[in-house]
């Protein structure tokens, strides 16, 4: 398997499919582990980096669930293939600076990433479309009892698993739950729900990940405690939040679609049309039209296309996926012209 | 007091060392959101939090602590300034001040939830004869053998005191 046959794929996660998938992305569960005698990545040398990686590569390729998945270097990779695998979410912006010593494993289905001396020895991902963090942990927690038969993991009885930030340290398990919440935005409800969410001491991101704002209507809410929890008990509280958030996002909507159907039409079929005419499109207003769009599919305003052409769309019209389409570095306003023709083929537009 | 940024009514009050050099700042709920936002990005919210909590309030009563981790070589100072842990055996030797500080991030600093399903046969031992001398201590509390009790906890802290150790 090979890194560019990726752009023809779609990962697991994109699908659309799930439970509560009209509103839910995506799930996401990930742990982090290190290895007991050697120091964590920021304190590691370049040899010990190198030992570490190859250490982790090799119990990796004993795992059944890493049977077909790719193996990469940091360091073999150009800046336009680290940028592709950020855009895909299967790295973090932090694992591709520093490429020294770091390594990333990924599987066939993209529901699974394992990233090798980012801030922790192991950042071990999976992620499943729809709400389904209960999926997402058993296979986790599987891995991780497979990788436990093999390395010998810093771990202590007081404290859990021990990790270079205290921020996650005892089960170093953060779960993380990507929702689409237009109506809520809409409605002007939404900074209400995310006050209660930061209450709760649970995190919200953007789509696009740590430190970046909310696009696309999209939010990505996490837990921050990893300790006085178990894993199932944090796991818990995740989904019971979701849970209500989802009622608050389908009661907007049915509010929306009762009080003035014929605005949302309107605004659904203009992004629409926009997206299906454009030449020149940028991302950010590609990003606001697409969410109009998905919650006219969700609305069964819009028929002729489904949420997983959609959701792609959300990642191929990224910067590094479009030249990767292309075959070659684009500036700018080049991508905006290919962004445009990317969209108009997908949705069969002018 | 009102809003270093707005002429609202300040409730957030901010505590910022940068390079030792303390800024304080006063904002309103909306201006904070905002900063908050520009901070995210900067640290993560994760660390501002704990930022919050052990590294701002404190400062000027804090004087600096000079430990040291005896395996990496990381100072607490260093900790303090970058907000990771150089390895496992740091945990250790900043143990007083990671504890208080686990306990304001977390508001727990008891692990619950998994252990390492497969672990050295002498540390697997080294935990659950951990666990029975607790329980023994615990008992020993009850009948009112402090001697023993006192006994059990010297084993204890013996004991704990490699826990993170090679």
């Amino acid at each position: 398997m090979d890194l560019n046959e990726f752009i023809n794929y779609t990962g697991e996660w994109l699908k659309g499919k799930g439970a509560h998938s009209e509103i839910v992305m995506s799930s996401r569960v990930r742990l982090a582990r290190n290895l007991k005698d050697k120091p964590f990545p920021n304190k590691a040398k370049k040899s010990e980096l190198n030992e570490i990686l190859a250490t982790i590569e090799d119990a990796v390729r004993n795992i059944d669930y890493f049977k077909d998945a790719l193996i990469l270097k940091m360091n073999e990779l150009d800046n336009v293939d680290k940028q592709f695998l950020i855009e895909r979410h299967l790295m973090s912006h932090e694992h591709a600076t520093n490429p020294e010593g770091k390594g990333l494993v990924v599987s066939k289905e993209e529901d699974l990433s394992l990233m090798i001396n980012e801030e922790d020895h192991i950042r071990l991902q999976v992620m499943h479309s729809g709400l389904n963090l209960t999926g997402s942990w058993e296979i986790a927690t599987s891995i991780d009892n497979a990788l436990s038969e093999k390395l010998s993991f810093a771990y202590g009885l007081e404290w859990g698993y021990l990790t270079a930030c205290p921020t996650n340290t005892g089960t170093a398990l953060r779960g993380s739950v990507m929702l689409h919440l237009p109506a809520l935005v809409m409605t002007k409800q939404i900074n209400k729900v995310l006050a209660a969410v930061a209450k709760l001491s649970f995190a919200s991101r953007g789509f696009y990940g740590e430190g970046t704002q909310a696009s696309g209507n999209f939010y990505q809410i996490s837990n921050q405690l990893s300790m006085g929890q178990s894993e199932e008990e944090v796991l818990q509280n995740i989904n019971g939040l979701i849970k209500q958030i989802i009622e608050q996002e389908e009661q907007a909507r049915q509010a929306l679609l009762l009080q003035n159907k014929p605005m949302l039409e309107d605004k659904v079929f203009r992004s629409y049309g926009v997206l299906k005419s454009a030449h020149i499109i940028t991302s950010q207003e590609t990003v606001e039209h697409l969410s109009m769009v998905r919650l006219g599919i969700d609305l069964s305003i819009v028929k002729e296309v489904d949420r997983k052409s959609i959701n792609e769309l959300f990642i191929t019209i990224q910067p590094a996926h479009l030249q990767k389409i292309e075959g070659k570095k684009l500036t700018s306003t080049e991508r905006d012209t290919i962004r445009a023709n990317v969209i108009r083929k997908k949705l069969g537009g002018f | 007091m009102k809003c270093d940024l707005c002429d609202k009514k300040a409730t957030v009050h901010l505590t910022e060392i940068v390079d030792e050099q303390i800024t304080e700042m006063h904002l309103c709920e909306d201006c904070a959101r905002e900063k908050s936002v520009q901070m995210e990005q900067q640290f993560g919210l994760a660390d501002l939090l704990a930022g919050l909590s052990d590294f701002g309030k404190h400062v000027k009563e804090v004087e600096k602590v000079k430990l040291k981790c005896p395996n990496c070589g990381l100072t607490y100072d260093d900790f303090r300034k970058f907000g990771r842990l150089g390895c496992s055996q740091c945990y250790e030797a900043f143990k007083a001040h990671l504890s208080t500080l686990l306990k304001k991030i977390h508001g727990s600093n008891q692990h619950v939830g998994k252990t390492p399903s497969k672990m050295p046969t002498a540390e697997k031992k080294k935990i659950e004869d951990l666990q029975e001398l607790k329980k023994q201590m615990v008992q020993a509390i009850q009948m009112e053998d402090f001697e023993k009790a006192a006994r059990l906890r010297d084993k204890i802290r013996e004991l704990e005191k490699d826990q993170y150790g090679p």
